[in-house]
């Protein structure tokens, strides 16, 4: 277990919990980083583009990844020029790709994610794909470049878990870049549940800032991710999610 | 109390006076409200069909307390179910509503307020609008600034740390030109982040130049959906034509706005009416335009200098917060702005339920920024304001008192692209 590391570009991670950006809070971060343990914190450039005295750049603690993603791009081309912006900013060279041409339901466009990616990735960016689980626009996100695919869960800040859940294992399944659940994970039970069926990590943000108590929802988050992960190593996930084998096996009478 | 609306100023030479008493009684003197004037561009839109069939129809006295239950237990929230919570009988479930509206908010929104401010950079207006303190019959200091007085206008707000604005003109092509303007959006790219615009409504391709200058998000109020009220209350100008401004937004995001944002001026007509329309022009153009941003506003009437007596008739706080809290429900992914024509007070509150963007260090007059902010007195002319204010909070408090409730005060979440 202690080998047990999310790869993503290369880059070595301990921790499967990722603080999503929608709704952010200086408490928030920190409740991330101290009790879920989080080393990867997603940062709308958008929202950082900011004069503001209290710029959440300045609150990204030391040994913490940021992950600036490109929300408010409705397009490809848009994406590429905020990630670019991200990376003069300091951002470094990991970027997530959210592309959205619906301000309703805040749905990933796949067709425009796998251009930007392609343009991204070129530029020597460790591109984060978000996207609607889809096997197809997976795979041509992986060979765009993509080091990673962010599925969604279910619609955005919806809390309500894993409503793509066949399509998720498929992408598990079949994609050989992490697969990482972004978006609806609502309770720490759902994460839970999709570390089990493979996933490399999980990404939240709406379930901690909507919570009661914040430091006590990241650790209950950390918990059961780390429970998730465990069980998919052990093994029980695959064997339930394909069917156990009959005690007295059909093919006993064959001889040779 | 009811709006007495006319009044006339001793400056007005008898033979204006004239023309104005005519306007006032006699409609035969007014042109045609619903024909478009030269100039004006016409487009192809099946918007304005789909939201007036609704509000021709809406019976709100037929809804009853069980409708209104139905719509708050419902996951999504129906144009018929949005009519029941707009209607009379929903007035008894407004905490309920209130209830629903922020667990909504705070799906969408989490806890975060945003801040603007306006700047009004002219009041010259060639319109008679007869609630507006910037009607051209309206005895006022007119003023427009040049561009060296913006300049230091937009200095002295973004020092306070303001880095959204919204930029007003009176609705005056002569005076302020659509270049003009567009000089304005490209100094306010300088100083602000974020540079919206609630100017005359102009065609697609004025849109698209002012996008090109730098602002991306257009305003158009169109004060009363009932345009036989409409034509009752603009008397003269271009703003009398009631579908070209109906038609703005649409124009606006054809010419490459990223946003745009809706109002009935609360307190001219039926207000529950003009409530349902304003909804539902976002809802129709929100499914034709599904990438553009789109919010609200709620403003009511407010006094203007020579007509103190101006006042929002029917519409209280209590169905103030009943409008908010359905247009919540009804459109939770929609930006809801509550200006500082209402108090303090309503604001703290609302800001808790459904609001998302208030303005704060508000002048509606013109160049008196600096004065206002810092007290200094200035020896330069000012021009007056539109409406009197209620909510004279600077940034600074509002910002404090924001955090104070718990709440999340951003000042920007936007990049030009």
């Amino acid at each position: 277990m202690t080998d047990d590391r999310l790869v993503i570009g290369g880059h070595e991670f301990n921790s499967r919990f990722i603080l999503g950006s929608g709704k952010y809070s200086m408490n928030m971060i920190e409740a991330a980083v101290k009790d879920a343990g989080a080393e990867i914190i997603t940062l709308a450039v958008r929202r950082a583009n900011t004069k503001e005295q209290e710029n959440i750049l300045d609150y990204i603690p030391e040994g913490v990844t940021l992950l600036p993603n490109t929300s408010g791009a409705r397009n490809a081309d848009e994406a590429v020029r905020i990630a670019r912006l991200a990376r003069e900013l300091g951002c470094g060279n990991f970027v997530k790709i959210e592309i959205m041409r619906d301000s309703k339901y805040l749905l990933p466009d796949n067709q425009e994610t796998i251009k930007a990616t392609d343009v991204l990735a070129a530029e020597g960016f460790i591109v984060m794909a978000y996207m609607y689980p889809d096997l197809n626009v997976a795979r041509d996100l992986v060979s765009a470049g993509a080091a990673s695919v962010m599925p969604l869960a279910s619609p955005i800040g919806s809390n309500k878990g894993l409503q793509t859940r066949e399509f998720i294992q498929i992408l598990i399944d079949e994609i050989d870049v992490p697969v990482i659940v972004d978006a609806g994970i609502g309770r720490p039970s759902q994460a839970c549940e999709v570390m089990e069926m493979g996933a490399a990590a999980v990404m939240a943000n709406t379930a901690l800032a909507t919570a009661g108590d914040l430091p006590l929802m990241a650790r209950a988050f950390k918990e059961a991710i780390s429970a998730g992960r465990k069980a998919y190593l052990a093994g029980l996930g695959r064997v339930l999610a394909r069917g156990a084998s009959a005690s007295d096996p059909l093919t006993g009478f064959l001889r040779d | 109390m009811k709006n007495q609306f006319f009044v006339d100023s001793d400056s007005l030479s008898s033979e204006a006076a004239a023309v104005k008493h005519r306007l006032e009684n006699d409609p035969s003197s007014r042109t045609n409200h619903m024909e478009y004037m030269p100039g004006m561009e016409v487009i192809e839109s099946d918007v304005c069909d789909n939201v007036m069939g609704h509000v021709r129809s809406f019976d709100y006295s037929s809804y009853t307390a069980g409708d209104v239950r139905a719509a708050l237990e419902k996951d999504t929230c129906t144009i018929e179910d949005f009519k029941a919570l707009l209607s009379p009988a929903a007035e008894p479930f407004l905490e309920r509503m209130a209830q629903r509206a922020r667990i909504e908010t705070g799906r969408h929104f989490g806890n975060t307020v945003y801040f603007f401010t306006p700047l009004y950079i002219a009041n010259y207006c060639e319109n008679y609008c007869v609630y507006c303190g910037f009607n051209c019959y309206n005895h006022i200091n007119r003023m427009k600034l040049s561009m060296e007085q913006i300049e230091k206008e937009m200095k002295v707000i973004a020092d306070s740390g303001m880095e959204e604005i919204l930029i007003l003109t009176g609705e005056s092509r002569g005076q302020s030109n659509v270049e003009y303007i567009g000089e304005a959006c490209k100094l306010a790219r300088k100083y602000f982040r974020m540079t919206g615009l609630e100017i005359y409504p102009v065609n697609t391709d004025e849109y698209r130049y002012l996008h090109q200058c730098g602002a991306d998000y257009v305003t158009v109020f169109q004060e009363t959906y009932d345009a036989e009220r409409y034509e009752q209350l603009h008397l003269l100008g271009h703003k009398r034509v009631w579908p070209y401004r109906f038609d703005a937004q649409e124009r606006a995001l054809r010419g490459g706005m990223r946003g745009v944002a809706f109002s009935a001026l609360l307190g001219l007509s039926d207000f529950r009416k003009d409530a349902l329309a304003s909804a539902l022009h976002v809802y129709y153009l929100q499914r034709k335009y599904p990438y553009a941003e789109m919010s609200l506003s709620c403003p009511r009437l407010r006094p203007i200098i020579n007509n103190d007596r101006i006042n929002p008739q029917d519409v209280g706080e209590k169905q103030l917060c009943q409008i908010l809290c359905a247009y919540r429900i009804f459109l939770p992914y929609v930006g809801i702005t509550v200006s500082s024509r209402e108090s303090a007070e309503f604001r703290n509150g609302i800001v808790k339920i459904a609001a998302t963007k208030v303005s704060a260090g508000v002048s509606t007059g013109i160049g008196d920024h600096e004065s206002k902010y810092s007290g200094k007195v200035s020896e330069e002319q000012h021009g007056d304001e539109q409406f009197e204010i209620n909510d004279t909070r600077s940034l600074k408090s509002m910002y404090r008192d924001i955090s104070k409730e718990g709440l999340q005060p951003v000042m920007n979440d936007y990049i030009f692209l």
